[in-house]
């Protein structure tokens, strides 16, 4: 059984299909990369899988039940959170108590959830900002935070947009070593990423969509080289050249 | 300040309070209980508004319910107030419940959920002014003859102070144990960011309920204190904007969602509002909501955490500048 199974996820605006028709799976300790072109419909399904938005048709199998329109805390419960692309830290609070914030998904007193959090943000080597409030942390930092919310949850499954953007290339490089770690601790991942440096090195498996459909999916050596890609990529003249 | 300090002043604090009623006048111990009235109800709101960060604009309704139920109770049934109380707050915290219910269930915050509180509190004026069983627009009159602590009547303005003091220490150790807690620091958060609350695991309806319940019961108490010690209430004074304005501007200018933010807010506001009244006469009834809203509208403009967050401010700039010197020094510290 697959730890999260889609099923014909489609998400329709109007006329205008976001999601259409979308099927895929994510074994278990696997990392699989989501791509595709601006508009492509990534966000779209982050936000339809974790809860905050109804899919139109479809259906979400979470290790093996569904999940459709559970609503995001509910699902963040069963095992399944994200971050967001936009960072949505808690500005106010310091990086400890962000993190708290996550923490209190699994424990109910203040103390553990404490030192809960404490150990997940020792872990993403945030240990000196611990007391710093969110709102003076650097790109970085804040991408970091949004990663230790998500992970100090205890997640099974953990989808990640984009949190690797925007970095120079030696964030880059350690956000890498630090997702194949969060990966080696047995949480397996869903990433959208526009970096392909990070999605190339990370990923078991890639799907491509493109106006909400998906073109590809297959391992990431593979994913260069495929005319259907190049072409969403590239336009058509590039790809016929 | 070292813990001894502390505890001194502490110390002398408590003493001034609790023997403030032996050497004030009157018509000071009166505002004085107006003070800690306010910073009663302000703090009551700043468990929905200040914790939770859903803005109502209707607590005037709960504090109307409060006053209204145990005055009923007590001239119809003979029902002790502090019975009528608890009975005030559970209808109260059964009101905010429904109110939040309608609310929060179809995602109403913000501006949004302002008005709807608005709405309700002008509901519920125009149903009192229009029920006669309930007193009407005549209101409702409470007779004192005799100091009477089970009836809550005290010819003596030294007991009402006291019975207001305890209401406020309540309502204060409550917002502590908030900023302690597990439930408070959810509510921040949802305050903070209701999406980034969601996905992480915070039931956004059961908070925000739970804080709308809570205020609304504890208004409620204050609403019965109001009624025992006005000793007349009627819709227009009770359960009109300018109450829920006054239980918010407390909060607000002092500092939202601070323990000490409504105490601070109420010692500096009634004062002044009391010094205009006693100046200007009746002529110009209401002139201290004109310097509210002007004090409002600076202190949303230059200090949004209100006045202790000003305060907290000078203190780091205080630090800074002292610090300066020793630049270095100030970085190795977290």
């Amino acid at each position: 059984m697959s730890l999260l199974e889609i099923k014909g996820l489609t998400r329709s605006f109007g006329g205008l299909r976001a999601v259409s028709d979308l099927s895929f799976v994510a074994e278990r300790g696997s990392i699989l990369g989501l791509i595709g072109p601006n508009g492509a419909g990534k966000t779209t399904t982050f936000s339809l899988i974790s809860g905050f938005d109804r899919p139109s048709d479809g259906d979400v199998l979470f290790k093996g039940e569904c999940i459709t329109g559970l609503s995001p805390d509910v699902i963040c419960l069963r095992g399944l959170t994200r971050t967001f692309q936009i960072m949505q830290a808690f500005p106010k609070l310091t990086v400890l108590q962000n993190v708290m914030i996550g923490a209190y998904a699994r424990h109910r007193t203040v103390a553990t959830a404490r030192s809960h959090a404490l150990e997940v943000l020792r872990r993403l080597g945030m240990g000196p900002r611990v007391h710093e409030p969110a709102r003076n942390l650097t790109l970085a930092d804040l991408k970091r935070l949004e990663i230790a919310k998500a992970l100090a949850t205890s997640p099974e499954l953990l989808l990640l947009d984009e949190v690797v953007s925007g970095l120079t290339p030696t964030e880059v490089e350690e956000l890498i070593r630090l997702i194949r770690q969060i990966r080696a601790d047995g949480v397996t991942i869903v990433m959208i990423e526009h970096v392909m440096q990070a999605i190339m090195a990370l990923s078991d498996t890639i799907v491509v969509l493109h106006h909400g459909e998906k073109i590809f999916e297959g391992p990431p050596h593979q994913v260069a080289t495929d005319p259907a890609v190049v072409q969403a990529y590239l336009g058509e003249e590039l790809a016929l050249a | 300040m070292t813990a001894v300090g502390q505890a001194l002043l502490a110390a002398v604090v408590l003493a001034l309070t609790l023997s403030a009623p032996a050497f004030l006048s009157d018509h000071q111990i009166h505002i004085l209980i107006q003070i800690l009235f306010f910073a009663y109800v302000s703090s009551c709101w700043t468990i929905l508004g200040g914790f939770a960060g859903q803005l109502s604009f209707g607590h005037a309704l709960f504090l109307g319910v409060g006053a209204y139920t145990s005055t009923l109770l007590l001239l119809h049934l003979g029902l002790t107030p502090w019975l009528g109380m608890l009975a005030g707050g559970t209808l109260a915290g059964a009101l905010g419940l429904f109110i939040g219910y309608l609310s929060f269930r179809y995602g109403i915050k913000g501006t949004f959920f302002v008005l709807v509180t608005l709405a309700f509190t002008e509901i519920a004026r125009i149903i009192a002014l229009n029920t006669s069983a309930i007193g009407g627009a005549s209101g409702l009159y409470i007779p004192i003859r005799a100091n009477d602590l089970w009836q809550l009547k005290f010819v003596n303005k030294a007991h009402y102070y006291f019975m207001i003091l305890g209401l406020l220490l309540i309502v204060l150790a409550v917002t502590a144990w908030l900023e302690r807690s597990r439930t408070g620091h959810r509510l921040v958060a949802i305050r903070e960011n209701e999406d980034a609350a969601e996905a992480l695991g915070i039931n956004l309806l059961r908070y925000k309920l739970v804080a709308t319940v809570l205020s609304a019961f504890l208004t409620a108490l204050g609403g019965t204190f109001y009624a025992h010690y006005v000793t007349f209430i009627d819709p227009s004074s009770l359960l009109n904007m300018n109450m829920s304005l006054e239980i918010t501007i407390y909060s607000i200018v002092g500092g939202i969602g601070t323990l000490v933010g409504p105490l601070l807010g109420a010692a500096i506001l009634v004062p002044i509002a009391e010094s205009m009244r006693t100046a200007l006469g009746h002529n110009y009834a209401g002139v201290h909501l004109v310097v509210y809203g002007a004090l409002l509208m600076l202190i949303v403009r230059y200090a949004p955490d209100g006045l202790v967050g000003l305060i907290r401010w000078c203190h780091e700039q205080w630090i800074k500048s002292r610090l300066l010197p020793a630049h270095h020094a100030s970085e190795a510290k977290p």
